[in-house]
């Protein structure tokens, strides 16, 4: 027993406090809830702040992991919101139970997206760094530019596609329409709720750490740290770029779900689905150290509820959360605090904790 | 039939000769240095027969098989590898994750079986971890097993690429320089090591050297190069004292 605790690598324990701090931000948001001491508008943020989670630990997959910098992370998140939403008003009378047609537009939601991950991945195989976030940057605006035009409907007939106007679609009398263009998608059913989203965070957690701790893993991360020497002892780089982007996409398409069934009407703006978002989500990787899964979804969990915490001081919010921004990131990135930050941290604390009490008896 | 079979290997950048009319054919089991002054193209050998450069004339097998033009993973694949000048770890992996990427190609699961964790992840993990621990071991690394490679020593840093690239079961070795920037001692450590790793995984061994001490200590034989062609070959004491060779290095 003592020889396997010993062979726990540093990796298997940080996974462990990362569980522990995702069932922990659980039981202190359901008891808070449940207390009834929760504002209406933190309440609001609940689902939002498990959206914006999933999105930041799948951007760190690329970002963090691969390295590359990619910023048409919203544009993922766009396609599987525009998808999942169409498929859940498209079977909103039908029969069956609810829970099923959110699963079906999640995954659905999920697949397209990562099916856009393949093929935006596919061309800027041989990019790197600022071209390729450049090259990224342009597909999110174009996949948000091209939903705002586009017209579906159905009919008995079957389904109806324009990028023109709505009298193109040429429906019969009984026919309705899904999407209208630059009014989006109404009616979305609100299957969203936080329970569900955090399901969902756990599950891109999950799937994300197993990823990282595996063979897969490692090779991508041995792209990341010297592209030479990973094709020199074997690794295919340009199947485990393929790989992760897929799998990155995947899970911004099921925050995408997760976010358009949270909302009444869905349109793709420039706060929603632009460039805005996709910094935005970079923000929140960057801040909670690249490469950190774990400070991905903390810091997209404070960074959303900041504004929220920052009401009292009024006209001054917008501020002071910049302000805190920068003070943040100069704080992530000081040698003298992390230094500082060792020294105090907690596993020392409850080492010297334990050996007093060693000393006591 | 020799291992490795190298035929008038030249390659042009630019309408410059880097290399031109390279030929070597090696033993299995021999341990060959190819040596030179700076510039002189050998560590462009070196990245044409891994895949690297695509060698404009000439062609190289392994074993027979041609590899000439061959991307270098169907070269890592085909068994060659290699170290390199300036040390090319993945910094921000431990070791033992770093021996394990060797091991990427030797035992297999697929990304599905790694989300899931079906039990072919576990199995195959396992045997993994037990094989790049031996490799460790080998090179008084095991200790050492959960450190980042960034962290580690330079001179075991040099090790533990060694052991990567043992990781990755070649059949040829090619160690780029490896004592640059060690002292006697270890210098005197490596030269054992190397010779070790010869003997114990029946290796074949081709490196680039400037140290003298080592090359003359563990080369049964060497090529020198000079401005991209061939200068001498031959046995390691008659081609470090061929007067030739010495012009070459140090000047008339």
């Amino acid at each position: 027993m003592a020889k396997k605790s010993i062979k726990l690598s540093s990796t298997s324990k940080n996974n462990i406090v990362t569980y522990a701090i995702l069932a922990a931000i659980f039981i202190f948001v359901e008891v808070w809830t449940a207390t009834g001491n929760i504002s209406s508008l933190f309440k609001g943020l609940l689902v939002p702040l498990c959206t914006y989670a999933i999105l930041a630990v799948s951007l760190n997959l690329v970002v963090g992991i691969l390295g590359d910098l990619s910023l048409g992370h919203a544009g993922f998140m766009c396609v599987g919101a525009y998808t999942g939403a169409f498929f859940s008003v498209l079977f909103k009378n039908s029969e069956g139970p609810e829970w099923l047609r959110f699963v079906i537009a999640l995954l659905l939601g999920g697949i397209v997206a990562g099916i856009f991950g393949l093929l935006i991945a596919i061309p800027v195989l041989r990019l790197k760094g600022d071209y390729l976030a450049i090259v990224t940057l342009a597909f999110g605006e174009i996949i948000k530019n091209i939903v705002n035009l586009l017209y579906v409907g159905v009919d008995s007939k079957g389904l109806h596609i324009s990028l023109t106007n709505s009298a193109n679609l040429n429906l019969e009398p009984d026919g309705r329409m899904i999407i209208k263009g630059a009014l989006g998608i109404t009616g979305t059913p609100n299957d969203s709720n936080f329970v569900v989203g955090f399901i969902l965070l756990v599950i891109t957690v999950i799937v994300s750490l197993n990823l990282i701790n595996s063979r897969t893993g490692r090779a991508v991360m041995s792209i990341r740290d010297n592209r030479i020497a990973a094709q020199s002892i074997g690794i295919n780089i340009a199947k485990y770029k393929l790989i992760i982007f897929t799998i990155s996409a995947f899970f911004a398409g099921i925050a995408g779900v997760l976010y358009a069934h949270n909302i009444n009407s869905l349109t793709a703006t420039t706060k929603n689905f632009g460039y805005n978002m996709s910094i935005m989500i970079l923000v929140f990787v960057v801040l909670g150290g690249i490469g950190s899964t774990r400070g991905s979804f903390i810091a997209a969990m404070i960074l959303t509820a900041l504004p929220e915490m920052l009401r009292s001081v009024g006209d001054y919010r917008m501020l002071i959360y910049a302000l805190l921004l920068i003070i943040m990131m100069i704080a992530n990135n000081n040698e003298k605090i992390r230094s500082f930050e060792k020294r105090i941290s907690l596993k020392k604390l409850i080492k010297t904790k334990k050996e007093n009490r060693g000393g006591n008896v | 039939m020799a291992l490795l079979e190298v035929k008038n290997l030249g390659i042009v950048f630019g309408g410059l000769h880097a290399v031109e009319d390279f030929n070597l054919s090696l033993e299995k089991g021999s341990l060959y240095g190819l040596i030179g002054p700076n510039g002189a193209g050998k560590t462009t050998v070196f990245n044409m027969l891994t895949g690297v450069y695509k060698p404009t004339t000439g062609t190289f097998s392994l074993d027979g098989k041609k590899l000439t033009g061959k991307s270098p993973v169907e070269i890592s694949k085909a068994g060659i590898a290699r170290t390199f000048q300036n040390i090319r770890l993945f910094k921000n992996l431990s070791a033992i994750d770093n021996v394990k990427l060797g091991l990427h190609n030797q035992m297999k699961y697929s990304t599905f079986e790694a989300i899931f964790r079906l039990p072919r992840y576990f199995t195959t993990e396992k045997k993994m971890n037990e094989k790049a621990m031996e490799l460790l071991k080998v090179f008084a690394l095991d200790d050492e097993w959960d450190t980042l490679a960034d962290n580690l020593p330079y001179g075991k840093q040099r090790k533990l690429e060694i052991a990567r690239a043992l990781a990755t079961n070649p059949k040829l070795l090619l160690l780029d320089e490896p004592a640059a920037g060690m002292n006697p001692s270890e210098t005197q450590d490596l030269m054992d090591t190397i010779r070790f790793v010869r003997d114990k995984f029946d290796m074949t061994i081709l490196l680039i050297e400037h140290d003298m001490k080592l090359v003359s200590g563990i080369c049964e034989e060497v090529t020198v190069l000079n401005f991209g062609t061939e200068l001498a070959k031959g046995k390691t004491s008659d081609v470090l004292n061929n007067p030739e060779v010495i012009t070459a290095y140090l000047g008339d």
